[in-house]
């Protein structure tokens, strides 16, 4: 890998350069479909009735009200709809089983088990009439007893089990024993709150049945996890359904998991014999789509009087549902950022009559950097020490909790750029020394840290006659620049002008790409890129090696250049168009990417052998208000070592709302789920405080551009890192404004009052 | 949404007779709050009277140095009104503290005093609240109320008004005009909201078919050195969770005179009388501005969720006068 990353960064007009996204403008003109502006004739119109108990049996269902509501087509509830196939079990040989949000089979069951679940489905001709008669569908129920609250069922927490893809914990040495014995320590809990997915394009399906071909426009991260988790649960074969999904409206982790919105579209399309269009509320999607398990974390920390860690421990529970949802690696961060010679890490579970959790940016590490970097702050507040110093006389060698080598590290680095453009030696260290007329001033850091992961994805190249190239793959384009990124790729690969490389994505016909999760969508189709580039050179080349007038004749392939638009050595080769036209041939396709096997004995061998991870260093300055303890964040700076950057000008602005995101973690988010009824008491985008652009400050991001050797094309991903550290700046600058450690996320001012 | 009937009235009196005549109807001017309303169900009329294009747009001279404000004066107009901004700076900063730029283009005055309470229990069918369906009970007092009143609350409901404007209009002595087909009648904007008691599904001293037509400011010379201090969880687009309208003039150390009015504390906005009689003829210091705030705070009934915000409303109290004692106006 190495050296094709060498090969491509020396004749790369492209890759590290600012590249305006390919689909900007169909987005800014509004030509851009998303998956609930797709005008189909005879289109119908879904809105959901959501449950408004716990937990329970429907015991009467009294639909006359809405189904006299002009233009109301069916309402469709247990005791009518279409039966679907139950969920399938989870099987490591087969990752689309992971789909399901939750196991819930709506509507096939009577049952319910969250307040917000939907229970029944009205389909209309408009969407006003449908909305409207979903608020007259009257539902009673049993109510079962719920257990709803996290602060009370988090003592009967049980530890979460291994899998191969997460470890639940780790020890190494006796990190009790040590603890007990460190002449410094803090040991401190920290708690953080549920969070909601708010993407702005809310969750929308559009369901086209027509026999038994589905077709699905769906904003979604995972296209090959959507066609089959149709096919198996509506009984028809993958290949008869097509999902579209060009154009996603933000996502971050909440279109992973197919959820009930998408199910329902597609059986009320089913039940009705219409399309069916379904574009949750805003209120839905809080009750229908998972978010953020809240959590409790411990962070104890030993060291000795210099600030050598002697014992780490950090333990926490999350919460799951009782019909879904997954762990997350809170304590992931502590496995790698600290040489300290005794460890002990736990992860534990509780299990809640509430939404199932899901993954949501930098799962794990976005809440468990904050306790562990909170509590790194606050040692070096008991030591008197530099929080930059103390991090760097505990940076490793090798990975802490086990040895493994690291496949690229470049916190020190990180720090040390980062440090001279924040001005951090302006920095007075005393508490509250800093001021700003009314306004306390505080500077904090912390360590980002999120693991690099690759996943399986297969990638077409055609390049025609005429001398286009057209990269082939289902990417998922969520308005990072997915796309975009490929064909900077495909560009330099090949040696084509960019204008001659188009993109076919977001298509289940195309070949399968990625996932976008993980922050691995890029680095994994750029490894099948690259393959299915080099299959396509020795294809073309073999057009021309035996051909008598070629300049190729008798060349090596090993020796030639692509520029130009075609194959060179030295001045002598000639152009794909050439070559192609003199064969004859109209095309030439290759495709590659590994089998799904294979990849997983790669995945596993690579993990035995190395920690990927990407990494960085965030600044940040806050502004707390002496009198009523607002906090303003007035300035970031985040440096971060995500390996090969391609397109300058996307991951900056991918890198910015990570920490943008970041901001609302520390301040403001907070789903407020009531411990009586497990009901989302905040379901609006009005009480539930994501940042406005008041609260965000000019933030200034940079990276470190150091390809990784293990990673294709040295990449480590730029999606969730700039997340991960974020919550806990925020709340060091503030303990440095006021003196004041806040260990319960949001740092909301009545803490500081 | 429930299907509707809309009228659009020609002038003033057949708007008027427009609702007297119809029990089930309803005036809409912005629509920023009733369509949401509408939308969940909470607002549900027979008829809404839509009384854009009504000659209520204006913002006129009064002869003792007054402003008369047509009840349709968009709010981002009222607050970029040069009168308001030299004369009532608290005004133009209440308003452009509140909602969006997009609301506000939107939001007319009128709508604007007529606001609901944004308690999330209001808002929720599923929910238990006596304002929305009185005898249901009141999930906030032991559900979330970290944004809740503090001042006034009756054990029926604890849930505060929303509006910004509304503080500032209170401070200012603010008249309000309403015309029905019974004739016109003056409400001080002070008695125009009341308190919840024993019903609190009763918020204004006003009857179904009365329409504010106008809003009248008095003239109130100390307003030239007045502010609106709003203290919420985000920079912009959230509610106040302790709003503080006030206005001081100081000569020789000692306040000659004062206005002081809290927002996000009280199910109206909340003048705070006894506070401005403490604080006249007392030194301009932060000792004298507590003792005034703690006096007004004294008959706070809070609960856990919200009991930091008579800490609050004290420390934004003694933070604004301080701020005016000095003649910053440093919103």
């Amino acid at each position: 890998m190495t050296t094709k990353h060498a090969e491509v960064e020396q004749r790369a007009p492209y890759v590290g350069r600012a590249v305006d996204r390919l689909d900007g403008p169909a987005k800014v003109t509004g030509a851009a479909r998303y998956a609930a502006e797709h005008p189909y004739p005879n289109l119908a119109h879904a809105a959901l009735v959501h449950a408004t108990v716990a937990r329970g049996r429907i015991t009467a269902v009294d639909t006359a009200a809405a189904l006299a509501v002009r233009g109301v087509i069916e309402v469709l509830t247990h005791e009518n709809a279409p039966a679907m196939k139950p969920a399938p079990a989870l099987s490591m040989l087969n990752p689309s089983t992971m789909a399901s949000g939750t196991s819930v089979n709506y509507l096939a069951t009577d049952e319910v088990h969250w307040n917000g679940q939907p229970v029944a489905v009205v389909v209309a001709e408009t969407p006003e009439a449908a909305r409207y008669a979903a608020s007259l569908v009257r539902l009673t129920y049993q109510e079962s007893p719920a257990e709803v609250d996290f602060a009370a069922a988090e003592p009967n927490a049980v530890p979460q089990k291994n899998n191969p893809l997460q470890s639940a914990g780790a020890d190494k040495g006796d990190a009790n024993a040590a603890l007990a014995a460190a002449p410094v320590r803090v040991d401190l809990r920290f708690t953080t709150p549920p969070h909601s997915h708010n993407a702005i394009e809310p969750h929308a399906t559009t369901a086209v049945w027509d026999g038994d071909d589905l077709t699905v426009h769906e904003g979604t991260q995972n296209i090959a996890w959507v066609r089959q988790h149709l096919a198996q649960r509506f009984d028809v074969p993958a290949r008869r359904v097509r999902v579209l999904s060009p154009y996603v409206g933000g996502a971050f982790g909440g279109k992973t998991m197919i959820w009930a919105g998408t199910l329902l579209a597609v059986l009320a399309a089913r039940a009705t014999g219409r399309p069916v269009r379904l574009v949750l509320t805003r209120e839905g999607v809080f009750h229908t789509v998972g978010g953020r398990t809240p959590s409790t974390q411990r962070v104890a920390l030993g060291a000795d009087a210099d600030g050598r860690l002697t014992a780490l421990i950090h333990t926490s529970v999350a919460r799951t549902g009782r019909v879904g949802g997954g762990p997350e690696q809170i304590t992931s961060a502590s496995r790698h950022l600290y040489a300290a010679p005794n460890i002990h890490l736990r992860q534990n579970l509780v299990q809640l009559d509430l939404v199932a959790n899901t993954v949501m940016r930098a799962p794990g590490e976005s809440i468990g950097t904050f306790a562990l970097e909170s509590a790194m702050d606050e040692l070096a507040w008991e030591l008197g020490l530099d929080p930059i110093e103390l991090r760097m006389r505990n940076e490793p060698a090798n990975n802490p909790v086990d040895g493994k080598r690291f496949a690229h590290r470049m916190l020190r680095e990180a720090y040390a750029l980062g440090a001279e453009r924040f001005g951090w030696k302006e920095r007075d260290p005393r508490p509250g020394a800093m001021r700003d007329g009314r306004w306390l001033v505080g500077m904090g850091v912390a360590t980002a840290y999120h693991p690099a992961w690759q996943l399986p994805a297969k990638v077409g190249v055609r390049l025609t006659a005429d001398g286009t190239v057209v990269v082939r793959s289902s990417l998922h384009e969520m308005g990072m620049g997915a796309a975009t990124a490929q064909a900077q790729i495909a560009a330099d690969t090949l040696g084509v002008p960019m204008e001659a490389v188009r993109v076919e994505y977001g298509d289940s016909d195309l070949p399968p790409g990625p996932g976008a999760g993980g922050s691995g969508q890029t680095a994994s189709a750029a490894a099948a890129l690259l393959a299915a580039s080099h299959k396509l050179k020795r294809s073309v080349f073999a057009l021309a090696r035996h051909a008598p007038d070629s300049p190729l004749r008798g060349r090596r392939l090993d020796r030639l250049e692509a520029r130009d638009g075609g194959l060179y050595e030295g001045s002598a080769g000639e152009t794909y168009a050439a070559i192609l036209t003199r064969a004859g041939r109209d095309h030439l396709e290759a495709e590659a990417g590994p089998g799904m096997l294979g990849f997983a004995a790669k995945m596993l061998r690579d993990r035995r052998n190395w920690v990927k991870a990407a990494s960085g260093a965030q600044f940040c300055e806050v502004r707390v208000d002496q009198d009523t303890g607002e906090v303003r964040v007035s300035r970031w700076v985040g440096v971060f070592d995500v390996g090969t950057v391609i397109n300058t000008k996307t991951v900056a602005a991918q890198l910015r709302g990570g920490i943008v995101m970041g901001l609302g973690l520390a301040l403001s988010e907070e789903t407020l789920v009531d411990r009586r009824t497990g009901r989302v008491v905040n379901a609006s985008l009005a009480e539930n405080h994501v940042p406005v652009h008041a609260d965000v400050p000019r933030i200034d991001v940079d990276w470190l551009g150091d390809p990784d050797p293990t990673m294709p094309l040295g990449l480590l991903g730029v999606g969730e890192v700039s997340i991960t550290g974020v919550g806990a700046a925020v709340a060091n600058a503030v303990r440095h404004a006021t003196g004041r450690r806040i260990l319960d996320l949001p740092i909301t001012l009545d803490k500081l009052l | 949404m429930r299907p509707f009937d809309y009228v659009k009235p020609a002038d003033v009196a057949a708007a008027v007779r427009a609702v007297a005549t119809a029990p089930g109807a309803k005036f809409i001017g912005g629509g920023t709050n009733l369509v949401d309303l509408m939308r969940e169900g909470i607002e549900t009329p027979d008829t809404v009277v839509d009384l854009g294009g009504l000659p209520l747009d204006g913002v006129e001279e009064l002869p003792d140095g007054g402003l008369r404000i047509g009840a349709l004066v968009r709010n981002s107009a009222l607050a970029a009104d040069q009168r308001v901004r030299g004369r009532y700076p608290m005004l133009s900063q209440a308003i452009l503290s509140g909602a969006s730029a997009q609301l506000r283009n939107m939001a007319t005055v009128g709508g604007n005093l007529l606001q609901r309470t944004r308690c999330p229990y209001f808002y929720d069918q599923a929910a238990a609240c006596n304002k929305r369906a009185p005898g249901s009970g009141c999930d906030a007092l032991d559900g979330f109320n970290r944004g809740h009143a503090v001042l006034g609350v009756s054990e029926q409901c604890i849930a505060t008004h929303p509006s910004d404007m509304c503080v500032a209009l209170a401070a200012l002595d603010a008249v309000v005009e309403v015309e029905s087909v019974r004739g016109t009648r003056r409400i001080p904007v002070a008695d125009l909201h009341r308190l919840p008691g024993a019903t609190p599904d009763v918020e204004f001293e006003l009857a179904a078919d009365q329409l504010i037509t106008a809003v009248e400011l008095p003239p109130v010379p100390v307003a030239a050195n007045s502010r609106y201090r709003k203290v919420r969880d985000r920079a912009s687009y959230a509610f106040a969770l302790v709003s503080v309208a006030a206005a001081l003039e100081v000569r020789d150390g000692a306040v000659t005179a004062a206005r002081l009015a809290l927002g996000g504390v009280a199910a109206k906005p909340w003048r705070a009388r006894e506070a401005e009689r403490l604080l006249v003829g007392g030194p301009a210091s932060e000792e004298s501005f507590g003792r005034a705030a703690d006096a007004e705070l004294a008959a706070a009934t809070v609960r856990p969720g919200n009991a930091f915000k008579v800490a609050l409303a004290r420390a934004t109290i003694v933070a604004t006068l301080r701020d005016l004692t000095h003649g910053g106006s440093t919103a």
